[in-house]
């Protein structure tokens, strides 16, 4: 591989780009590999890198039925954060934001990670209670989160509306400033790029049909519609269809898929320095790069595997948006789309061994899992190759709704679920 | 949106009056404090989220507020029918319709279109 700089880029330039080579590969399924992931998102090529390159694996095929990236990676809102209440879920969470903090050397693939600030508004006493909260538990945990008055919000965040006849008044906020966003396509490029120069396989249109078994119940590989392709380990990383994937093998999951929609404006000049979410009304907005203000709406209240979702959701959401950003309301949206996102019983997510030798799941990332790619990938990794958790994501396990032991951040995670 | 037929109020109405429900045809256990925490988890959190036809309670929140069935396609949100809480399952077999054909979803598209 190429490495990527401004020497390059000078060196191309000069010779017309044509000396750029394909970013990865396309090469024919092998009979057998080492491991075997399901599903080229973010979080299975990081978890096919982070098993190239920390545990010495490379016998790996990444199995995509569509193409790279093309399920929730590249649909959601690209916000990072990791001010959440509890012990694990902050571990988990700030692994993934020290990993984002140099992510772009360690890939040699600019991801755009930029830690613009992450605004929660508050808009009544009990949003201030809970943020309070919040802001001491992150502070424990040594994450940073502060609290801000209606002032100081406005001056982090100048189109905000502080007025006291606002619909939606403002009476503070919280911020975690290491928060922001990353350019979700490159976050999946840059892995498969880097995945692919230590020899992982990237094998897209590649749809899993079925989980073979050996006669010991452990898992012998997979049944796709290019073949049969044998494994030891196979490592389920599909998100909204990790219950159909998991069936295949006869284990039942607490998991829900519900369409999770979002929106894109008109691209203008930059005005919107950092991201703002408001639970209370519903609202997550940030600028990209390219200038379209990225606008995330809820989930539908059905369960659902459409990738679609009522136009009444969006309409809620810039209902809320409007009010909160008045200099907003005359700008026209472009694009709106929908992802299905999985979601778990206390809203953490499952990063595990199954019942099933040789198979592992991570999954149940509900609509927020971007923010953690780098450290789900990370400790999944970790768990495939050591076939044992790390500690970080040892908490997360499936037993958990059998024992008890829930994280529930389903009322915690400072989101409207 | 979606327009739900409401089997009480006898009319389709706007999917804003209604809510799901979760999965129909669950019977609550009657001895929960004898139950092993397996069959405990086996009840309250797995769940078989069917891609495809599935069996659900609706419920018409903002009309009648009582609760029905249904069955739905969780890929096109096609409701197949609604019925009455308490009757069985319906015969499916004459109401199915090919909905993957007519509806542009991705996996309508993408999947089965190669």
């Amino acid at each position: 591989m190429r490495k990527y700089s401004v020497f390059a880029v000078a060196r191309e330039a000069m010779r017309g780009h044509r000396g750029w080579e394909a970013q990865w590969t396309s090469p024919e399924p092998r009979k057998e590999y080492d491991v075997i992931i399901i599903g080229a998102g973010g979080h299975g090529l990081g978890t096919a890198y982070y098993l190239a390159k920390e545990h010495g694996i490379t016998n790996i095929a990444v199995l995509e039925k569509g193409w790279l990236g093309g399920g929730n990676t590249g649909r959601n809102t690209t916000i990072i954060r990791s001010n959440y209440l509890y012990d694990e879920s902050a571990g988990i969470y700030d692994h993934a934001l020290k990993l984002w903090d140099g992510l772009s050397q360690d890939l040699n693939y600019n991801v755009m990670y930029s830690a613009r600030g992450v605004m929660m508004l508050s808009h009544n006493i009990h949003d201030q209670q809970v943020f309070k909260r919040h802001i001491h538990a992150n502070r424990l945990n040594g994450i940073d989160n502060e609290w801000l008055t209606p002032e100081q919000a406005q001056e982090f965040c100048p189109p905000l509306d502080i007025s006291k006849t606002a619909r939606y008044p403002i009476n503070g906020a919280a911020l975690q400033r290491r928060g922001g966003t990353a350019r979700h396509d490159a976050v999946a490029w840059g892995y498969a790029r880097a995945a692919a120069d230590r020899g992982v396989h990237i094998i897209q249109n590649c749809e899993v049909t079925g989980i073979r078994r050996n006669p010991d119940g452990s898992v012998a590989g997979v049944d796709t519609n290019r073949g049969q392709i044998n494994a030891k380990k196979v490592g389920v990383v599909a998100a909204g269809h990790t219950s159909v994937l998991m069936e295949m093998a006869g284990v039942r999951m607490p998991l829900v898929s519900y369409p999770l929609q979002a929106l894109v404006s008109e691209p203008i000049k930059p005005i919107f320095p950092c991201v703002v979410m408001s639970n209370t009304v519903h609202a997550y907005i940030s600028q990209s790069d390219k200038g379209e203000l990225v606008i995330g709406a809820g989930t539908d209240q059905y369960s659902s595997y459409s990738q679609t979702g009522g136009l009444q959701i969006i309409t809620h959401t810039l209902d809320a948006i409007c009010e909160l950003f008045p200099i907003f309301r005359r700008m026209k949206m472009m694009r709106s789309w929908g992802g299905i996102v999985d979601v778990t019983p206390d809203r953490s997510p499952i990063l595990a061994k199954t019942p099933v030798q040789g198979l592992y799941v991570n999954c149940g990332w509900g609509t927020g899992g971007f923010k953690a790619t780098p450290g789900s990938a990370n400790v999944f990794a970790h768990t495939i190759a050591n076939d044992a958790p790390h500690k970080i994501n040892a908490p997360f396990t499936l037993e958990r709704f059998r024992s008890g032991r829930l994280i529930d951040e389903a009322a915690a995670a400072a989101v409207a679920h | 949106m979606l327009l739900i037929y409401c089997p009480y109020c006898e009319e389709e109405r706007s999917e804003l009056e209604f809510r799901q429900a979760g999965d129909a045809h669950i019977a609550r256990p009657t001895n929960m404090t004898e139950m092993t925490d397996e069959e405990f988890e086996a009840f309250f959190f797995l769940r078989d989220n069917v891609k495809g036809l599935t069996f659900e309670r609706w419920r018409h929140l903002n009309g009648c507020g009582r609760f029905f069935n249904a069955a739905r396609d969780t890929v096109s949100d096609k409701f197949l029918t609604t019925y009455k809480a308490g009757l069985p399952k319906p015969d499916l077999s004459t109401l199915r319709p090919a909905t993957e054909a007519t509806v542009e979803t991705y996996e309508a598209t993408e999947s089965d279109a190669k």
